[in-house]
């Protein structure tokens, strides 16, 4: 077992009321110095079997299709174990 | 013989009945239809109703633009078949890409509840014909994931296009881009809208108008004509 994981951030010009919530927030709690915050999504994958190109290549078509929507929002793919690593290096 | 117009009902739908109910009232014949089923039973136009299908899992939308009618529903609306999303609908086919852009969350962060005022900008769609392009009616608005985007580019073309169908007026709900509440593709026969004709259909309930009701006599009139 492999795990990738998928990061899901709003694009930068889409208005992120809920980061702006969260950072608004922040100098109530004692947090000074933080002039922006904004809040995605991070899907955490546990593949069967090696992570290797094309799984990753289906792994990317899944998360261009679903767990993100490119009209509004960016996505990072990356293998997370080390043991994925090498299984992807092979 | 009566126009039969499908209602599609996911698991979290909840305006399925108020749309069968709607579809009743203006005198045509309501089919339920089921999410896993891919048959769409000989209808003869489709209405994805409000509610939170699929719990709203994901994004407003999202998973159930990869249930099994909505295979056929998306063929089908390539081919012409007249389709309206209410809602919960609307992010169903912005998720499905049959409507461009995307349905963001409020930018209030609140669930809203209001009758909403709105213009009425396009009545040459297949759901709107019954309506005068410029008149103002008033429509019931719920929802938590209202707020309309898409790139400036895609607004300049549906401005252009005359594909803006509904704008808010007075009171922009949820920071929808360039106050749009309502847009159609570029044939016309799919129209998504975030507040709720259905709601708005009899005096007895809701603002005490029937707004809402045209929209049903709009796709009746259409398909009786075809």
């Amino acid at each position: 077992m492999a795990r990738v994981v998928v990061d899901v951030m709003l694009k930068p010009e889409i208005l992120d009321p809920q980061g702006q919530a969260v950072q608004r927030a922040l100098p109530r709690l004692g947090f000074e110095g933080i002039s922006d915050v904004r809040q995605g999504k991070r899907f955490e994958l546990e593949v069967d079997g090696p992570v290797d190109e094309a799984a990753l290549a289906r792994i990317h078509d899944l998360a261009e299709s679903f767990l993100a929507n490119t009209v509004i929002e960016d996505f990072i793919v990356k293998v997370e174990s080390e043991e994925a690593a090498a299984g992807a290096a092979k | 013989m009566t126009a039969r117009i499908g209602v599609v009902t996911f698991p979290g739908s909840l305006d399925d009945r108020d749309t069968q109910r709607a579809i009743r009232l203006a005198g045509a014949e309501p089919v339920a239809l089921w999410h896993k089923d891919k048959n769409l039973h000989q209808v003869d136009a489709v209405v994805l109703c409000g509610g939170f299908s699929y719990g709203d899992y994901l994004r407003a939308g999202a998973i159930a633009r990869f249930s099994p009618v909505m295979e056929t529903v998306i063929e089908q609306a390539k081919a012409g078949l007249p389709v309206l999303g209410i809602c919960n609908g609307f992010q169903i086919l912005t998720e499905a890409h049959l409507l461009p852009g995307a349905m963001l969350g409020n930018d209030h962060l609140h669930f809203i509840c209001r009758d909403q005022k709105l213009r009425v900008e396009n009545a040459g769609t297949a759901w709107t014909a019954d309506y005068e392009a410029g008149q103002e009616i008033h429509i019931p608005l719920k929802n938590m994931d209202g707020r309309y985007v898409a790139d400036e580019h895609t607004l300049d073309k549906l401005e252009a296009e005359g594909r803006v169908v509904f704008r808010y007026l007075d009171v922009n709900p949820n920071g929808s881009l360039r106050d749009i509440a309502g847009i159609t593709n570029e044939a016309g026969n799919v129209v998504g809208l975030m507040p709720h004709p259905e709601h708005a259909v009899e005096p007895l309930v809701g603002s005490g108008r029937t707004d809402g009701l045209p929209f049903f006599t709009s796709i009746l009139k259409k398909l009786v004509n075809a």
